[in-house]
């Protein structure tokens, strides 16, 4: 059963009426193969029409649908040899986080990600992508294991944010982050970071500050969600569509600003709607930012990296 | 303190030839006693209640008289692109950009002074919480940049005392990228063989812990001061628990091993003073120590000496 979203409905109607007429089809019934076809054609470009001018709001929501491929999907797809890694040698592991070794296109790789999960019971496995501490220290912990063995780095990324929780301020959250961004920064190997779906924040950051940065077409990027801002900002959460406006949080914002390299086209009607395509389409623009780095050595792409991201904010208009 | 407290009654008050009055202001109440302080007594005091030591929010300014000897030096920031998003909640962004600016008398809310404390050279950016709350946006990301840049250049510690709510919202992804900005600006100042040394005021939380603040050599605060990264409304909505006491206070970190200490404003400048000259070797010093590659293995202690048990302090 398909998940559509509110600004789906007409077409959620439409695909009703053409399951239903199928039905009818299949039970013997007189052929309607002609009105399928019409109805799947209305259906077709009501779904382009809807996608090409999706509010900052409806991508929002976009960005978080259920079916939207998630972090191990990416890496399950994309990646020979998978071999998770567990842990941040010092109190758990979070399972928020995702990180291990493998093979992109042959080469070997470590791999990062925030992991939202796709079911209940993954999703409560991995705390709906929300990391704590541990999240992040097991990241940075990965991060210098490439650097130290010349790996190159992927990150998937795809959370809310950092778990805003009691147990988590007590274990330093807040440290645990900038000590995962300073990883990032320092890290002597080619670095390429995606955003698949939310990049919440901090919590995303600290996967993020890489040498190429990608976004899906329909995924966001905000320093807080348009829901918080809203409740700050306007009092009302309920304004969260017009905060998701102001914050300027779409792809094609944050490539407008220079904040990130690359937009990563979607297929039509989302990513949810052809997950194998979506995966095939980022792992290529991924094997194409990552192949000039690797002629680089470590200490040209940590300068880099630097001056990246020393001038983000110092020319940024809209 | 509206216009009517502020500008009106007074104005009504001297209109009306009524009895005179003490001005209010000479009086200050301590947000936490409740108890009344007569303004030069709290001047005095360096903004610390004398009857419940409770730790005000002071401007940035006065941060650099309290830490700095007389005589230090401001430094002129590099501007930032102004309301880059032309953000618009309920007003304009550029509008309360422009009146921050106006009634604070700086650029941003970060100043960056440079000279010395007991005598020992250093730059010191403070946050001014007034100023939209401290937040952190490409402002701000520039100024601690531009603290870095001039540590490295005149081989000094840098010192930021912070106090922020944290992002700078209405700057959006790019305040998001002030923090691995700074994180930056914290390599630069290590690199160099520079103490890096935060003091966490009061509130300090979101973007600004989760970046260059919680990656000094050495991690102050000044007592009762409201550290984290999750704000205590978002926490609670999220676990649905009743906080614990003094949770994310000064006491609380250093309790949870995320500070180093908690120090007292009127011994702040002393503390800096000592830490610096503690963590400064003189150059001549540090030239004529023997490099480490080639230095003997440590001569094993003599096997009477060795099986003494270690003292005990």
């Amino acid at each position: 059963m398909r998940h559509f979203l509110d600004f789906e409905k007409p077409l959620a109607e439409l695909e009703g009426k053409i399951e239903e007429l199928r039905r009818t089809t299949d039970a013997g019934g007189i052929d309607v193969a002609e009105e399928v076809g019409r109805l799947r054609d209305k259906a077709q470009s009501l779904l382009r029409a809807t996608y090409a001018r999706l509010s900052p709001w409806q991508k929002t929501l976009v960005a978080r649908h259920p079916d939207r491929p998630k972090c191990l999907d990416y890496i399950r797809a994309l990646i020979e040899d998978w071999t998770p890694l567990a842990g941040d040698r010092a109190f758990a592991d979070d399972a928020a986080v995702v990180g291990g070794l493998g093979r992109f296109r042959g080469r070997a790789v470590a791999v990062l990600g925030t992991e939202k999960g796709s079911d209940t019971e993954s999703r409560v496995l991995h705390n709906f992508g929300m990391a704590r501490p541990e999240g992040y220290r097991k990241a940075r912990r990965i991060i210098e294991l490439a650097g130290r063995f010349g790996l190159p780095i992927l990150s998937f990324v795809d959370t809310a944010g950092a778990f805003p929780g009691i147990e988590a301020e007590a274990r330093g959250q807040a440290e645990a982050i900038a000590r995962s961004i300073e990883a990032c920064l320092e890290a002597p190997v080619p670095f390429v970071a995606t955003i698949i779906g939310e990049g919440g924040s901090g919590g995303a950051i600290a996967l993020a500050a890489a040498d190429r940065i990608l976004m899906l077409e329909h995924s966001i990027y905000s320093v807080i969600s348009p829901e918080g801002c809203a409740s700050i900002l306007w009092r009302d959460a309920a304004q969260a569509p017009t905060a998701a406006e102001a914050l300027k949080l779409t792809a094609e914002d944050l490539r407008r600003l220079n904040l990130v390299d690359t937009v990563v086209p979607e297929p039509m009607g989302g990513a949810q709607r052809d997950p194998e395509a979506a995966i095939a389409a980022v792992g290529q623009q991924v094997w194409a930012c990552l192949e000039p780095l690797l002629a680089l050595d470590g200490a040209t792409l940590r300068a880099r990296r630097r001056e990246k991201f020393l001038e983000m904010g110092r020319n940024s208009v809209v | 303190m509206n216009w009517i407290s502020e500008w009106a009654l007074p104005k009504i008050k001297t209109l009306f030839g009524g009895p005179r009055e003490v001005p209010e202001n000479l009086w200050h109440k301590c947000p936490a006693c409740e108890q009344m302080i007569f303004h030069r007594d709290l001047e005095r005091a360096l903004h610390v209640c004398p009857h419940c030591g409770h730790h005000m929010r002071v401007g940035a300014r006065q941060r650099m008289d309290y830490t700095l000897d007389p005589n230090w030096q401001r430094i002129e920031l590099p501007k930032a692109p102004a309301d880059p998003l032309r953000f618009r909640d309920q007003r304009r962004y550029g509008e309360r950009l422009r009146d921050a600016q106006a009634k604070a008398g700086q650029e941003d809310a970060v100043v960056v002074a440079h000279g010395a404390i007991e005598g020992h050279r250093a730059v010191v950016a403070a946050f001014e919480f007034s100023f939209m709350g401290g937040s952190m946006g490409a402002g701000v990301g520039e100024a601690l940049v531009t603290a870095a840049r001039l540590a490295v250049l005149q081989d000094s510690p840098l010192i930021v005392f912070t106090a922020s709510g944290g992002a700078r919202m209405q700057e959006g992804a790019i305040s998001l990228m002030q923090m691995p900005r700074t994180v930056i600006a914290t390599r630069m100042v290590k690199e160099a063989g520079l103490p890096f040394i935060v003091v966490l005021a009061d509130p300090t939380t979101g973007g600004v812990t989760a970046s260059f603040a919680m990656l000094g050599d050495l991690q102050i605060a000044e007592p009762g001061a409201l550290i984290g990264f999750a704000g205590a409304r978002v926490i609670e909505q999220t676990v649905r628990e009743k906080l614990p006491e003094g949770f994310q206070r000064a006491e609380y970190l250093l309790e949870h091993g995320i500070l180093d200490m908690v120090v007292k404003r009127g011994e702040m400048r002393a503390t800096l003073a000592r830490l610096i000259g503690l963590l400064r070797v003189p150059q001549r010093e540090s030239e004529s120590l023997p490099e480490p590659e080639v230095e003997a293995p440590p001569a094993l202690p003599a096997p009477a000496e060795a099986e003494k048990p270690a003292p005990v302090t």
